[in-house]
């Protein structure tokens, strides 16, 4: 995939074509009124220095096919498909991966060095790369660098598991299928207006009654304010 | 290439340097006094509602690199054009000296995706030297800001809630939103500890203030600029309009390298390059504004030597780039176990905190230290982004449950069980001004375009250094007093309780500082410099001291005073 088609996936892979926004404001000049579409671009608002950059990121590859398999099985046994959520794969985790080392370079060497610790372990183990054994086998070195004994605990395989998740858990929960699983509800247009009641009530907390009396109102907000009679 | 020197045949009635608050609202008042303006900003021409350049409301995956910070400093979708380092923009540190210095090139500058947060300074706050012998009082007291005060609020909007409070004189608030779950935890908390919390005053509209304007629609973004208009950045509150009335002219990617002057000593213009074709420009004007930021203007005018000014213009008082002195700032983050596994709904609100904690111990005379601090907080069921997920196992062992989940759904369950519950506290506070903390020009180094770069000299004093201990103690109290586990270990000593670099907290100021004696300030109490009457300095330059309160409403406030003067002065023919 070049580069823009690999843009594109990511921005079709978003949001769709357009965002709808719900805000209503006072006059029609505003640039947001309720109905209003503001149309998707390509891109993700760069400056033409930062779009520089990130072609030139796009146009080199770091990881090998092999390395790019042993991430891909790493990262759906970190995160695997179950029945509420998909895998890391199906996410796009392994290309995120594959991005955010060349975009902050010092994840390459613990990368690197990791994938082939494991690769040393796989030889000597069972006599094969990493992503030639069993699954069987796999999870046999998986489960020693997940869940060491406590003197190996910064021992080359765990440190490496150690960041290999993160960038797995990451990566996943800020994808649009990870969004979905976490039931993000933000980042969109609406009127807040508190902590939902039964949540309030749950958590034993109420609004002070003053200060209900001069919080926004949903009713008057889209008012222009109007300082006549206000007092400081 | 020629290098011949472009001059402008127009003669502006005033030239402006810089786009943020300052410039912008100077630019404002003055093109609606039908003077002809030239506005200079050393970046792009930006527009927060222009689809090419919006990062609002944008998901993490439209970002390749999830939100990372790696090339903006605040994450890819924070608007400012810039950051602690500039590509062929150096400045350079004496000794041990660790200043980190924040430039945002873009039209409005740092205003696009600053925090909000629009405190009034207090009567105190104009005249601390009374009270506590350090530093120097400001040549005017509250009483002769607040009408410019009320003026910012009506015409930019704020929110808040009238609190008759010492020392936080309450304004012309539109309503506040009501505060966000986490943030009534840390009330109790706080009030169980003695600690003020109230609604917190920020630049966002939850009403509008006019037809111009959209209200907040509630993304928590204000820090990548509204394209509603709803929060105040200048491009889009001040130098929008401004440039409407068709008496503005606006310059961007022009980096000023001087200001110009002629043989009586009176400014005459700006010399500038044009990034774009990298030549050298002139500019006339009759009045000259440097709004450049607190070290920029404070460059330009160290840079700006003749004759008659062997020391840099503006500045024979020698204290040009003296005084610079930042907010501390020191933090701690927490947990709170009550929010694990919590009901989910959209909490986003505004871009910013709902509640805050003023500084309630002006009183106490035991502390150590003798200026306050404010409380700012966050947290809540935010957007991940990069980083989002790293430390979910110890967050899980805090709360005393000592199963692993190393891989697999059941890793997967817990990210999710604990997305929410972690938040935030970091106080800012008032450092005091000393002429040893400064900046100054490295005669040795140059920027790309062959102008004479900044050195930082500056050091935090012993008050700085207690006043982070006390804002840590405090933070562990309240997070004791409200059920909360504080993360990680507790700043001590070795790291001075977790005082942040000066710069850090971007509220640089004080390097044109004004007062009544010309031996000892560089501008008057209209931001008019003493040496040179037809020039203006309107950033943060000209603060004798900063209060703990963010400074841009001051500068707004002090801008406003300053171009009405100026105004006058302009109609009666005096400069």
């Amino acid at each position: 995939m070049d580069r823009r088609e690999s843009l594109k996936a990511l921005v079709l892979g978003g949001v769709g074509s357009s965002l709808f926004l719900s805000s209503c404001v006072t006059d029609k000049k505003s640039p947001i009124v309720e109905g209003d579409i503001i149309e998707e671009k390509e891109g993700y608002g760069r400056t033409p220095a930062e779009e520089k950059r990130d072609e030139d990121l796009y146009s080199k590859t770091f990881f090998s096919k092999e390395e790019m398999a042993t991430i891909s099985i790493l990262a759906d046994i970190i995160i695997p498909e179950d029945e509420e959520s998909v895998s890391a794969t199906e996410a796009g985790v392994p290309e995120f991966i594959e991005f955010i080392v060349k975009d902050i370079p010092e994840h390459q060497i613990p990368m690197r060095g990791g994938l082939m610790w494991i690769n040393r372990e796989s030889n000597k183990h069972f006599e094969a790369a990493f992503n030639e054994i069993s699954k069987e086998n796999q999870m046999e070195i998986i489960d020693n660098m997940a869940y060491p004994r406590a003197f190996e605990e910064n021992s080359p395989g765990p440190v490496f598991f150690r960041n290999i998740r993160n960038l797995v858990v990451t990566g996943y929960f800020t994808s649009e299928p990870g969004f979905k699983y976490l039931d993000y509800r933000g980042n969109t247009p609406n009127v807040w207006d508190g902590v939902p009641a039964y949540v309030l009530e749950k958590h034993g907390m109420k609004y002070d009654e003053g200060f209900l009396k001069v919080a926004m109102d949903p009713a008057t907000r889209n008012e222009v304010m109007d300082w006549n009679n206000y007092e400081v | 290439m020629s290098f011949q020197i472009k001059k402008q045949s127009t003669k502006y009635d005033v030239c402006i340097v810089g786009s943020g608050a300052g410039g912008g609202m100077a630019a404002k008042l003055l093109a609606d006094a039908g003077f002809k303006i030239a506005l200079l900003e050393a970046g792009p021409d930006f527009d927060p509602a222009n689809k090419e350049q919006r990062t609002q409301l944008r998901w993490p995956w439209e970002s390749p690199r999830r939100g990372a910070a790696t090339t903006r400093p605040f994450g890819d979708f924070d608007m400012a054009y810039g950051g602690w380092e500039l590509e062929g923009e150096p400045y350079t540190q004496n000794g041990n000296t660790e200043f980190a210095w924040f430039r945002s090139r873009m039209l409005g500058g740092r205003t696009n995706h600053w925090g909000r947060i629009s405190l009034r300074f207090g009567p105190l706050d104009f005249k601390r030297k009374d009270f506590d012998g350090k530093g120097d009082n400001w040549p005017i007291g509250y009483e002769d800001v607040k009408p410019y005060y009320d003026k910012v609020d009506k015409l930019i909007g704020v929110f808040g809630t009238k609190e008759n409070l010492p020392n936080e004189p309450d304004g012309f608030f539109l309503p506040p939103p009501k505060p966000r779950l986490h943030e009534l935890y840390i009330k109790k908390g706080a009030n169980q500890a003695g600690v003020p919390m109230i609604p917190s005053r920020l630049s966002i509209l939850t009403r509008p203030v006019n037809k111009e304007r959209g209200a907040c629609f509630f993304c928590n973004q204000c820090s990548r600029s509204c394209m509603a208009y709803a929060d105040f950045s200048s491009s889009s509150v001040l130098v929008k309009p401004a440039v409407k009335t068709g008496n503005v002219d606006l310059y961007v990617n022009a980096m000023v390298r001087e200001v110009l002057t002629n043989g009586e000593g009176e400014a005459t213009g700006v010399s500038y390059i044009d990034k774009d074709d990298l030549r050298d420009y002139e500019i006339k004007a009759k009045v000259v504004i440097l709004a450049a930021s607190a070290c920029s203007s404070a460059r330009i005018l160290l840079n700006s030597k003749s004759a008659q000014h062997p020391n840099g213009l503006a500045n024979s008082s020698g204290v040009v780039g003296k005084y610079l002195h930042d907010s501390t700032g020191s933090s701690r983050m927490g947990f709170i176990p009550q929010l694990v596994d919590r009901e989910r709904y959209n909490e986003d609100g505004v871009g910013g905190m709902h509640l805050y904690t003023p500084w309630w111990l002006n009183d106490s005379k035991d502390l150590g230290f003798t200026r306050g601090y404010h409380i700012e907080y966050w947290g809540g069921m935010s957007m991940p982004a990069y980083g989002f997920g790293f430390n979910t196992q110890a967050l899980k062992e805090i709360t005393g449950d000592t199963s692993r989940n190393a891989y697999g759904t059941g890793l997967k369950k817990d990210v999710k069980k604990f997305y929410g519950a972690t938040f935030g506290m970091a106080g800012r506070g008032e450092s005091i001004p000393r002429k040893e903390n400064y900046c100054e020009i490295d005669s040795n180094t140059v920027d790309k375009y062959g102008i004479p770069v900044l050195k930082f000299n500056y050091t935090w004093s012993d008050e700085e250094v207690k006043q982070a201990r006390h804002m840590q103690d405090t933070f562990e109290e309240v997070m004791h007093n409200m059920g909360a586990v504080p993360l990680g270990d507790k700043p001590g000593k070795e790291t001075n309780y977790g005082l942040e670099n000066p710069g850090k907290i971007i509220h640089e100021v004080g390097t044109t500082r004004m007062g009544k004696d010309s031996k000892n300030s560089v501008v008057n109490e209209f931001n008019q410099a003493h040496d040179v009457p037809n020039l203006f300095v309107m950033d943060g330059g000209p603060f004798v001291s900063q209060a703990d309160k963010n400074p841009t409403w001051t500068i707004l406030a002090l801008a406003w005073r300053a171009t009405d003067y100026l105004t006058e002065q302009l109609k009666k023919g005096n400069v």
